[in-house]
């Protein structure tokens, strides 16, 4: 057992993953990440350097990750906003990577210190065009060292950047931790480097490695030269990716269920909220309530028959976040009319307790039996 | 001295060909001129990336038989920093715009003379936006017009030699389409430069730059670039009278970064 901080962990997740290439540029509350990276990335012979401004950072990541390094940025809201340019040049380049933004509250500077979960949405939708994307989201220090494993796998399997959302809290916040035993996938190699398309499949080849490439953020063929007027390329291309995650959709959904089997009441809710919602979960069953919490650690893909199956089980469906109303939407997309949909929101840089949850869902069930 | 026919094609991407420029752009001189450089640098192709930015300029490394990154506008130089720093074996030429390097990139151009990492950035400077249609840049001379100054630009332009010298750059020069057969010799000498080296060409853009200021056609243009400038070594005692000097203005050995990276990383291992 170790006491250590959610960004050490972040960081100590990556190394374990076999990140390589650092970039970032200072910004509360994630830079820790990156100081503990200054100091673990030099023995190991990976590459640490601090950019001029986010944008660079995320550049000098694809930019690394295009030379054959694992390659991660971490930032917070206004850093991962103007990272966004750069997540849709990594989409197009099919570039694996990993960006973490740890949430503060929003938007601009906002709330420098304190927790959000603002970003849900930017980070599925934030930069311009459609992408396939994976957003992934940790709720304890134990998680976070886990799914920045998780992060850097799904990265390098589909060649994608892929955003973990932490939250100013989860990443001050320090556990007593056992770092679990994790998996790690390297990144897929071509079978012929001859008659190897650098696009087209998961298969990667940095730059040196072999016949010369072409890379750009312009349509382009399966070769990687520009197909700049052809827009029935751009879109088979873009389903093609978007595709490979709609058909491992299960195996990227990434969930903790507690009290699921019998609930008539879900709480469905992702990140350091999962943690007042789980309270809330045992305040209400010692009231006899059934309630039963989904906690969310893959938020897109969107994991809609999941969610779809559990609604249509249940009487009322509660979904806490910090923001005013973003991950609801993509549940009550999934949920239909098969039970009401609560939300519960604030953006004033406090978590919920737990007694708030519950009286949520009290309401709800109130509501329900009234109805 | 390049020869007049001399054959360059084993260095060009041929089916990336026609390329984007217009007729009478400059841009095809500069990369004759970078691809007799890579003659007489005898590099293996595969080791060389050429990373290009937005715009006419950052077409560049498609038509060529090297490794091509075409990046994102202005931060060319700093997808070619992670790159580097990962590879420093690798060969990397950055070809950006005026308004790539000194515009949108300007912060991203500034550091990246101030680190000292063993890259070449060739600036194609033709004083103005072609790409997207004759806009003014930040080296539009004061008075020149462009479609967003049609009264004359107001602004002081951005001298990009003095920008890179004042940034830290550790081999900067400057050269124009006009003089043929010098920016061959330039390249070759920015690319064995064990640091950041920029290298300013002077760039005619007949479409737009030229046209919209009366200067004529692209030959026209060249002799108005010869009578902008004055090689330094030409430079009288009447100064330059307006010009622009040409040539090297530094070449200076300095403790390179990852040379000063790989040291550190042995240093800290042999430590653990």
């Amino acid at each position: 057992m170790k006491l250590i901080q959610g960004n050490e962990a972040c960081a100590l997740g990556a190394m374990r993953a076999g990140c390589r290439f650092f970039a970032g540029y200072p910004i509360t509350p994630a830079t820790e990440i990156m100081e503990w990276m200054a100091r673990l990335l030099p023995p190991k012979g990976g590459v640490f350097i601090q950019m001029e401004d986010e944008i660079a950072a995320l550049a000098a990541v694809i930019g690394a990750s295009w030379g054959g390094a694992k390659a991660m940025t971490a930032t917070s809201g206004p850093g991962f906003s103007l990272m966004q340019e750069h997540l849709g040049y990594a989409a197009m380049t099919e570039t694996p990577c990993v960006v973490v933004d740890s949430q503060r509250g929003g938007p601009s500077t906002g709330l420098p210190t304190l927790p959000a979960q603002g970003d849900v949405m930017q980070a599925r939708w934030g930069s311009h065009g459609d992408r396939p994307a994976i957003v992934l989201t940790a709720s304890s220090v134990r998680d976070v060292y886990e799914i920045t494993v998780a992060a850097f796998n799904l990265s390098e399997t589909y060649r994608l950047p892929v955003v973990l959302l932490l939250d100013a809290l989860l990443s001050h916040m320090r556990e007593n931790v056992e770092l679990p035993e994790v998996a790690v996938v390297d990144r897929r190699k071509p079978d012929s480097v001859e008659a190897f398309q650098p696009f087209g499949s998961t298969a990667f080849q940095a730059f040196g490695d072999g016949p010369p490439l072409v890379v750009t953020g312009l349509a382009h063929a399966d070769t990687g030269r520009p197909r700049a007027s052809d827009g029935p390329n751009l879109e088979r291309m873009l389903r093609r990716s978007i595709d490979r995650l709609e058909t491992d959709r299960e195996a990227i959904t990434r969930y903790r269920a507690i009290g699921l089997d019998d609930a008539d009441h879900l709480i469905l809710t992702y990140g350091i909220t999962a943690r007042s919602a789980a309270g809330a979960v045992q305040q209400l069953r010692a009231d006899g309530i059934r309630a039963g919490l989904l906690e969310l650690q893959t938020l897109w893909p969107f994991p809609e028959r999941l969610v779809a199956d559990l609604a249509s089980r249940v009487e009322n469906v509660v979904v806490p976040e910090l923001n005013l109303g973003q991950l609801v939407m993509a549940v009550r997309a999934a949920v239909g009319g098969a039970a009401p949909v609560r939300h519960l929101g604030r953006a004033d840089g406090r978590l919920f307790s737990p007694e708030e949850i519950a009286t949520a869902v009290r309401a709800g069930a109130h509501e329900v039996s009234r109805a | 001295m390049p020869r007049v026919g001399q054959d360059l094609r084993q260095y060009l991407q041929l089916d990336s060909m026609p390329h984007v420029w217009c007729p009478g752009c400059g841009h095809g001189q500069v990369a004759r001129g970078l691809a007799t450089a890579l003659d007489r640098l005898s590099l293996p192709l595969d080791q060389l990336v050429l990373v290009g930015g937005i715009g006419c300029s950052g077409r560049t490394p498609f038509y060529f038989n090297a490794n091509a990154m075409h990046t994102t506008h202005g931060r060319a130089l700093a997808f070619a920093t992670g790159l580097k720093l990962t590879r420093p074996e690798l060969t990397v030429i950055t070809t950006m715009g005026d308004g790539d390097t000194a515009a949108i990139g300007g912060n991203h151009f500034i550091h990246a003379c101030r680190r000292n990492i063993d890259m070449t950035a060739i600036v194609y400077n033709n004083g103005i936006y072609g790409m997207t249609g004759g806009q003014q840049a930040p080296t539009t001379p004061r008075g020149a017009r462009s479609v967003t100054t049609p009264l004359g630009s107001l602004e002081p332009p951005f001298d990009i030699v003095q920008l890179a010298l004042a940034a830290g750059a550790t081999y900067v020069a400057r050269s124009t389409t006009f003089d043929f057969d010098e920016l061959p010799t330039l390249i070759v000498d920015a690319v064995r430069h064990p640091g950041f080296a920029v290298v300013e060409v002077l760039t005619q853009c007949p479409t737009y730059y030229g046209r919209l200021n009366e200067l004529g056609d692209a030959v026209a243009m060249l002799d108005y670039e010869r009578d902008l400038t004055l090689p330094q070594e030409a430079i009288t005692k009447e100064g330059l009278a307006g010009r622009r000097p040409l040539g090297v203005f530094r070449r200076e050995i300095a403790p390179e970064y990852t040379a000063q990276y790989a040291e550190l990383c042995a240093r800290q291992a042999a430590r653990s």
